[in-house]
Parts: C-alpha cells; sequence; structure tokens
C-alpha cells in the first residue's frame, strides 16, 4: 500500500495538533532556556475542559475558546507564581514542572475518571468527503487548515513584527537585550501565556481525534519535547518543519510496522540529534 | 564556622551509626519492610549514579534507565543461557553498562543541556524499542523472568532469604558507595564540579574537559548498571519497563529533590519518593498530587535539596532572630549565583 492521500491528511492533521503544543514551548526554551513539562498537561485540560464545556452547551465553537482560556488561566497562574522565581536553574524548572504535571494529572483523573473521552466535531465538519481520490475525515482537513492559518499567524508575529523581533533578540542574546531596556521578563510572560493558550486550544481541537485519556499528556509532552528540538530551540520555522516531519514519520510506521511505532519517531530524534546536535534550524551554542 | 567543623566532625560517628543500623535492619525489621529497604539501597546506587553526571558534571540525563536496563538484562541473561555465577554476572553487568556509555558518550556529549536532555531519551526509548521487538533474544515485554536470586553462602541457613540477599546488597551497594565518594573527592571529582560550573574556564586552565566527561559519563554508565543488575536479582525478572524513561525521570527527580551535587543528597531523595510511593499509596489514592506538591515544597522551599534542611533552619532561624547579616558559610546559596554571574559576565566580554 502506498502512502495514500488519507493517512497524508491523518499525519497533517496529528502535525497541526503538535505545532499548536510545542510552538509555545519551543519559543519559551529558546527564550529563557525555560524547561516546561507541564505542556502536556495544559493541553489535557484544553481537552477536558473543551470536552466539559462542549457536552454542557453544545456549542463547538465555546468549546474551543474555553479550553484555550483554562489552558491561558493555568499557565498564567504556573508563570506568575512559580516560574518567575526559577530563572536559569534548569533542574529546579524541570521539577517544579514535573510536580504541577502529576498534580493536574491526578486533579483530572479525579474529576473526569480514567476512561477516555472524545468528542463529536461539530455539524458543519462532522462526515467524509472525496480528496484526490480517496475519502477523508472533513474534520481532519478543518484541522490542517487551521493549523496553517494559526502557524502562518505565529510566523508572521514573531517574524515580522517588532515585538517578534524583541524575541528573536531574546532567544540569540537574552542579557544584551535587557541592556538595551526591553523589558525580557515581560516578553517572557507573554509569550508563555500566549504558549499555553495555544496548547488549551490544541488540546480542544484534539478532543474528536485523538480523545483526552490519563497518559495523553505524557504523550503530547514527549512529542512536543522531540518538535522542539528537532526543530531547534527558539525557531518556528523549526518547530512547523519538525511538527510535520515527525507527524508524518509516526503515522507512516503506525500504518506499516505498528509495533514500532513507539519508537520509531524517538530513533528519527536520536539520529538527528547525533547528526546536527543543535537541531534542524537551530544555531550552534 | 562552628557550625560546619561541628558537622564535619560528626560524621565519621554519625556514618558508623547508620552502618550499625542497616547491619542490625534485619534482626529488627519484618520481611516486608526490609525488602523496602533492599530497593532503596539499590536505588540508592543508582540515584548516586545520575548524581555524578546531573550533579557534578552538570550533564542533564533523561536517559539513566538504559543504564539501569542493561545491567538488568545482563544480569537476566547471562542467568538464563549459561547461569553464570552472580560475582561474575555482576561484574559483566557493570562492563556492559560501561561499554554502552562508552559506545553512545562520543554521540551524546556533543550536545548541550535541552540537546543532551532529549538525546539521551531517544537513546533510552530506541533500547527500549530494540528489547521490546526482539522477542526471541529478550523476552519482548514478557521479560526473562526466573532469575534466581544469589545469596551470600556464609549466611545460608543463619537467616531468612530476604535477608541473605539484603545483606548482599548492603555489601555490593556499600562498596560502589564508597568508590563513588572516592571518585567525587578526588582531582577528577572536583574537576567535574568545575565543569559544571564553568567548562570554558576549565578548558581554558588545560584540562582535557571532553575526556573528563567522557570517563564520568561512563563511570555513570557502569554503577548504574550495576544497580541494574542487583534490581534483577531482587525482583527475579528483568523486563522493558527497568529501561523506561520513567525511571529514569524519577531517577532525576529523587536526585533533585535530594540535593543534586551533594553526596547524600540522592540518598534522601531515594528514601523520600520510594516511602511516598510504598507508605502514602496504602492509604490514600491521591499520592500521585501529594508527590506533586512535595515537589513544588521542595523546589520553593528547598531549592538545594532536603538534604540542606538543617542549613536552611539555620538561615531562617537566624533571620527571624535579625541577626546582622554577617558572612555566613553555611549558607553558600546566597553565594553561589552571584559568584557564576559574574563569571558569565567575564567570559562574555
Amino acid at each position: 500500500m502506498p502512502v495514500n492521500t488519507a493517512s497524508l491528511v491523518i499525519g497533517l492533521s496529528y502535525a497541526s495538533l503538535l505545532f499548536l503544543v510545542s510552538v509555545g514551548l519551543s519559543v519559551v526554551f529558546g527564550l529563557m532556556r525555560f524547561v516546561n513539562l507541564a505542556t502536556g498537561s495544559l493541553y489535557l485540560i484544553g481537552g477536558y475542559i473543551g470536552w466539559s464545556v462542549a457536552r454542557s452547551t453544545g456549542n463547538f465553537l465555546l468549546a474551543l475558546v474555553a479550553g484555550a482560556l483554562a489552558a491561558l488561566v493555568v499557565g498564567v497562574l504556573i508563570e506568575r507564581g512559580f516560574l518567575q522565581r526559577l530563572h536559569r536553574k534548569e533542574l529546579l524548572q524541570v521539577c517544579l514542572t514535573l510536580g504541577v504535571a502529576y498534580i493536574v494529572q491526578d486533579v483530572t483523573r479525579w474529576i473526569w475518571g480514567g476512561d477516555p473521552l472524545r468528542l463529536r466535531p461539530p455539524e458543519l465538519l462532522r462526515g467524509s468527503m472525496e480528496l484526490f481520490g480517496s475519502v477523508v475525515p472533513i474534520y481532519r482537513v478543518a484541522l490542517i487548515g487551521i493549523g496553517a492559518v494559526l502557524a502562518v499567524l505565529v510566523w508572521y508575529l514573531l517574524e515580522r513584527t517588532k515585538w517578534g523581533a524583541y524575541v528573536r533578540a531574546g532567544v540569540d542574546d537574552l542579557e544584551m537585550v535587557e541592556c538595551l531596556g526591553i523589558n525580557a521578563r515581560r516578553i517572557f510572560a507573554i509569550v508563555f501565556s500566549l504558549g499555553a493558550l495555544l496548547c488549551g486550544l490544541g488540546g480542544a481541537l484534539g478532543t474528536p481525534v485523538t480523545g483526552v485519556a490519563p497518559g495523553t499528556d505524557i504523550q503530547l509532552q514527549l512529542m512536543a519535547l522531540i518538535v522542539v528540538v528537532l526543530g531547534g530551540l527558539g525557531s518556528v520555522t523549526g518547530a512547523i518543519i519538525a511538527s510535520i516531519v515527525v507527524a508524518l514519520v509516526d503515522t507512516i510506521v503506525r500504518t506499516f510496522w505498528p509495533e514500532a511505532s513507539f519508537f520509531a519517531v524517538w530513533a528519527l530524534a536520536a539520529l538527528v540529534l547525533i547528526v546536527r546536535p543543535q537541531g534542524l534550524l537551530g544555531r550552534a551554542a | 564556622m562552628n557550625a560546619k567543623s561541628i558537622t564535619a566532625q560528626w560524621r565519621p560517628a554519625a556514618i558508623l551509626g547508620l552502618l550499625v543500623l542497616l547491619l542490625i535492619a534485619p534482626f529488627v525489621l519484618p520481611t516486608y519492610p526490609l525488602s523496602v529497604l533492599t530497593e532503596i539501597l539499590i536505588f540508592t546506587l543508582f540515584a548516586m549514579s545520575l548524581n555524578i553526571l546531573l550533579g557534578y558534571a552538570g550533564l542533564p540525563s533523561l536517559g539513566h534507565s538504559a543504564f539501569f536496563g542493561t545491567g538488568g538484562y545482563a544480569v537476566g541473561l547471562l542467568a538464563k543461557y549459561f547461569g553464570t555465577p552472580a560475582p561474575l554476572a555482576l561484574l559483566i553487568a557493570v562492563g556492559a553498562g560501561i561499554a554502552l556509555a562508552l559506545i553512545t558518550g562520543p554521540f551524546v556529549l556533543r550536545t548541550h543541556g535541552a540537546y543532551f536532555l532529549i538525546l539521551t531519551l531517544s537513546l533510552t526509548q530506541v533500547l527500549f524499542g530494540i528489547v521490546w521487538l526482539w522477542r526471541r533474544v529478550t523476552g519482548g515485554d514478557d521479560g526473562l523472568p526466573g532469575i534466581p536470586t544469589p545469596k551470600l553462602p556464609f549466611l545460608l541457613g543463619r537467616v531468612s532469604d530476604t535477608a541473605n540477599f539484603y545483606y548482599l546488597t548492603l555489601i555490593v551497594v556499600g562498596i560502589a558507595i564508597a568508590t563513588i565518594a572516592w571518585v567525587v573527592r578526588s582531582p577528577f571529582g572536583l574537576a567535574l564540579v568545575g565543569i559544571r560550573e564553568n567548562e570554558r574556564y576549565l578548558e581554558g586552565l588545560g584540562y582535557p574537559t571532553w575526556t573528563l566527561k567522557y570517563v564520568a559519563y561512563a563511570l555513570a554508565g557502569g554503577y548504574g548498571a550495576l544497580a541494574g543488575g542487583l534490581f534483577a536479582y531482587f525482583k527475579g525478572f528483568v523486563g522493558p519497563g527497568q529501561i523506561s524513561w520513567l525511571l529514569a525521570g524519577e531517577g532525576m527527580v529523587m536526585v533533585i529533590l535530594g540535593g543534586a551535587g551533594t553526596f547524600w543528597g540522592p540518598a534522601i531523595g531515594t528514601i523520600l519518593v520510594l516511602l511516598l510511593r510504598y507508605e502514602v499509596s496504602a492509604f490514600t489514592q491521591r499520592w500521585v498530587m501529594i508527590l506533586g506538591i512535595v515537589f513544588i515544597l521542595t523546589v520553593l522551599l528547598l531549592p538545594q535539596g532536603i538534604v540542606r534542611l538543617p542549613n536552611r533552619i539555620r538561615e531562617i532561624r537566624a533571620q527571624l532572630r535579625r541577626e546582622a547579616p554577617l558572612p555566613r558559610p553555611t549558607a553558600p546559596a546566597h553565594h553561589t549565583p552571584s559568584e557564576r554571574a559574574v563569571e558569565q559576565v567575564i567570559e562574555r566580554s
């Protein structure tokens, strides 16, 4: 069986979700060398809140907004409450965000139980359509569109605006940026919050596709880490390319050699880092 | 000044007391707590071996379970196919761990920081995948069951089997810890700390920093594999779970909670994590949350690790008494960051 349109659509829609989760992580990582292991948890929160809101109101758009906002609130709490004190202390950041991840995992299991929850896509996007000779779910195609639009937006924001220039300058040399009188802490807070928002949005958008369950957070967290490091810390273009590569490799291996699917992506990551220790588009440290 | 010399004075006595307690433990403790204690000893060795990388050399490895698993599988395969006696099998396990580190070292040491973290994690996952898929030799996800537990011959018949294996573990772990202590206090160990603090500076002084890191990586691999071998004997089983990155993450947490870069910190972290897992899970379902809260509180209140608790209490009491801010050697926490910042500025200019 050749790689057909259907698996391409599945892969690219997964890439959209991966991009949403990892772009914030990547920029925060690059900007402040900040390791956030609670990224997957933000996705989980977005997914669960989105599920509940969609369930009670029946409005998918509202669910997306609620999921994204919930993740934003938690993200801001993490940033304001803890992260500001832990600048440049990577090990403590790892420990603290892991602690947050544990708590989120337990609280969500407490509230929503251990069964995987799945959301039906909104009426407009239900069913399937024919695309280049194969039948694909409409929602997946829509997901690719949403992902592409958001990717372009984020890219524009970071690569073409003055504010984005501050962020990129911060990725390259934080101390110099601070010396120029730019409030790097505030930029970091904004980037972190936007990243959390995108994560939550990704969670809500992903519920009809991947579902949410305990463990979704770990899976997404690991995938996001791979994407971030493969793309190169702090590089939006890198995150876009890496999301697509990782998602496609994952989908293709899943079709042809299901037992190996969970570690093919890791083999890819190991291979890339052995050849290019700074990631695909990262700059040499 | 006084406080420090007093602790230094009492240290040999404290270690001796601990040793005596550990020696008489089997006569006091019932079987189950004794097996938990055995596990604590094994994981203390694991955490201490990781601490060589994480704490002393400043290499954030999230793949240390690869060595743990390698040691376990070395012991398991030798027991299954050759019936190798335990002392030899453990030595071969150490050799396998060192070999794995020597092979992967040149690749992982090209990366830094977060990239190092992900590359070690990736390689561990690849090893996990190989073990998982290579059913014929490794047993896949069923693992290798039925590894016979070795016994100390001179204690046979005098103590229970649990106690016998406990003493075996105590001896092996004790020797390993003593050698780790020797390594980290040697000029080599101090050079590792130097690398952690400022690698470029050390390079400038003429230290072969790459070689030092390579040796540290190999050493940590060897000790990690020894812990893994012991654990395989302890469980009588080795499976892919013993390579899983979750274990590596747990080891990392043990080291950081206890105090990275301190000698006894990892031991304290191990005790805390294992006791939380076994004891707290016995009376509440919410132990994952409690673990998370403990992580956060430790990071916020004891950023240097739990091992610094006495110093921290002293600091807080001094603050409460509003003592004059004399330079106190007992509070290195306040000095290191600023000094490092100065060094960074020098380095950059």
